[in-house]
């Protein structure tokens, strides 16, 4: 029997797999158990209602889609009223995600639903296209601790800050998230694109921006994580390319305490259970007793193979056919 | 992610990450990810073909209007990256299987084109808010052009198991492409092709049809797909005369379920502008509402 069990600060998930946000919501019980997912994640939620970005939001590329969707709600209070207890019909920990133009209505959004009910707040301060620069509060250390910290002052929920993959020295980015109080990061967000229709001459999204999301992103997001991993003592929650059971293990064994899916979700809609299973069988067959274990167990004690390296290891007989002759007296 | 190829045989690559489907036993739920079977996939005309599928049993239990999200196979050395929505053209409940008819038109479409006998598809579904239908009415009219004929064509069963009359209205560029007119034919419905070869296909043409239904009381309500123009004149219409309408529309989707939002259309509300999801809201919406299919 594997323990499939992690803890992402106070929280306590049944397994490590959760939904992105943007990609969930309660509408996925029309064809999963929600009660199997390491924890739910609402949509992000601004204070009033937003119509979203214009279409087209999404469009193939070669390795991935990009998507730009703008945010679509019908803001806080509905949310509170009407969507809150809908989540609460299943059992797994309520992550909701807040977005805010100010580092005021981020405090003042983090208030409102600092409720019973509300077991996590996500602070989405890096939607690729919220902002027409690309830009948003994650891109920058001291935005992002003004944002976090200005959120830390007014709740006592946990709180995740989700992370650009746009901004230059993510490692600092992280660390301002943690110095603001942060209990988690999300690592990370999408990466900021463009598509333009060599037919039309036009940017195929209806906002031109979007971000991207592929598998392709996985090893990219990987490197982030574990830099983050080296000098952060916060856990983190590795977003991007999770695919496969396997997906997991690697953005643990890197650093995370546990992983979002977004894509693979919707390509099979009951990818988030099957790759939950598929963690449990892999654990199962390694005889590794609780998944949590794996996070940061990368083996980064390799020696470098170099020239130097090799020809200290003949010295030193390590390759052991045939020992270096003893050194005779003069 | 491996592309899954036309071709691909799930059975053999259980472990593909499209044939690896959750632990059974757990209760039933509205939609299901299955791994249906494909019985044929034919060409009808020059433009469309006609896929069936053997699909497990709460896959069957569709609603006219519903639709499927199907995993296309990449017809080339890229990834597909998203399913694409397909109404369904008819379900036949005994015998276990879906059927769609669909326009070859873009990558998804081309790369299901080449699937053949035998070849497994996985498919999402049932998906949506299809057709209502109000066993009072005595006659509805049916107006659909293109891959609209399809989306229409499970209205001749709904209509026929209801007792409710039909007059099937299907415009096309030529004979060949006026598509499903057997089905409805063959469950009773009184069937009008208008085509662009003979000019029957105008509007002038097609509303002077539409008053005279109205006219001789066989108008109880409008259904149509897969034309602005033929939409904007059952929507005039009905509105001058008071009928009740539906319209199918389509976009462009990723989930499918609801979340995602990236399948919206603008809608007319009471005077204001609002977008809808079509995967969820949709694909069947009120006629009066619709602003383009």
């Amino acid at each position: 029997m594997v323990d499939l069990s992690v803890r992402i600060g106070d929280v306590e998930l049944a397994n490590p797999v959760m939904p992105a946000s943007g990609t969930f919501s309660y509408e996925f019980a029309d064809v999963i158990d929600l009660n199997r997912l390491g924890a739910l994640v609402a949509k992000t939620l601004s204070r009033e209602f937003r119509a979203g970005n214009p279409t087209p939001r999404m469009a193939e590329t070669e390795a991935g889609i990009i998507q730009s969707i703008g945010l679509p709600g019908r803001g806080v209070d509905y949310f509170l009223d009407e969507m809150l207890p809908e989540y609460k019909r299943y059992t797994p920990p309520l992550v909701v995600s807040i977005s805010a133009q100010t580092a005021e209505d981020f405090a003042a959004m983090a208030r409102d639903v600092s409720v019973p009910g509300v077991d996590v707040i996500e602070v989405n301060i890096s939607c690729p296209t919220r902002d027409p620069s690309g830009g948003n509060y994650a891109l920058h250390t001291d935005n992002t601790f003004k944002a976090i910290s200005g959120i830390r002052a007014v709740t006592d929920k946990p709180v995740w800050a989700k992370l650009s993959p746009n901004a230059g020295d993510l490692v600092s980015i992280a660390l301002a998230a943690e110095e603001g109080g942060a209990d988690a990061v999300v690592v990370a967000n999408t990466f900021l694109s463009l598509k333009i229709n060599t037919d039309t001459f036009r940017p195929a999204l209806g906002n031109r921006f979007g971000g991207l999301v592929s598998p392709a992103l996985k090893p990219i997001v990987l490197r982030m994580v574990y830099q983050i991993a080296q000098e952060s003592s916060i856990p983190i929650i590795g977003l991007g390319g999770v695919t496969k059971a396997e997906d997991v293990v690697e953005y643990m064994l890197a650093g995370a305490s546990a992983v979002g899916v977004g894509y693979a979700a919707f390509r099979n809609p009951t990818a988030l259970p099957a790759i939950i299973d598929d963690l449990e069988r892999w654990c199962g067959e390694r005889n590794i007793e609780r998944v949590r274990d794996l996070t940061g167990a990368v083996r980064d004690d390799i020696e470098k193979d170099t020239h130097v390296a090799a020809s200290a290891r003949v010295q030193a007989g390590a390759l052991g056919a045939s020992p270096p002759p003893e050194e005779t007296e003069q | 992610m491996t592309p899954a190829k036309p071709g691909a045989n799930f059975a053999s690559d259980p472990q593909h990450p499209d044939a690896r489907l959750p632990s059974s036993g757990e209760r039933e739920r509205p939609v299901g990810e299955h791994i249906s079977t494909i019985v044929a996939n034919h060409w009808v005309n020059d433009e469309y073909k006609h896929l069936v599928l053997d699909v497990p049993a709460p896959a069957v239990r569709a609603a006219a209007g519903q639709f499927f999200n199907l995993l296309c196979p990449s017809p080339d050395d890229l990834e597909l990256w998203v399913r694409r929505p397909m109404s369904i053209y008819a379900r036949r409940e005994q015998e276990g299987r879906l059927e769609f008819l669909y326009k070859r038109e873009g990558r998804g479409t081309l790369g299901l084109a080449h699937m053949g006998e035998g070849q497994e598809l996985n498919i999402v579904g049932p998906l949506g808010h299809g057709f209502e239908l109000d066993p009072a009415w005595k006659n509805i009219v049916v107006l659909g052009r293109g891959v609209g004929l399809a989306t229409l064509a499970p209205l001749s069963q709904l209509a026929a198991e209801n007792g409710v009359g039909v007059t099937a209205l299907l415009s096309a560029r030529n004979e060949s492409l006026a598509m499903s007119g057997e089905l409805f034919g063959s469950l009773g419905a009184e069937v009008v092709p208008l085509l662009d070869t003979d000019g029957t296909s105008s509007l002038e043409n097609v509303e002077a049809i539409l008053l005279e239904l109205i006219e001789a009381g066989r108008a109880h309500a409008f259904f149509t797909c897969g034309s602005d123009r033929l939409l904007f004149l059952m929507k005039r219409l009905a509105h001058e005369h008071g009928i009740p309408g539906q319209v199918a529309v389509e976009q462009a989707m990723a989930c499918g379920l609801g979340p995602c939002y990236i399948c919206v259309k603008t809608f007319e509300v009471d005077g204001e502008l609002v977008l809808r999801r079509v995967c969820r809201e949709g694909p069947v919406f009120d006629m009066q509402e619709a602003v383009g299919w």
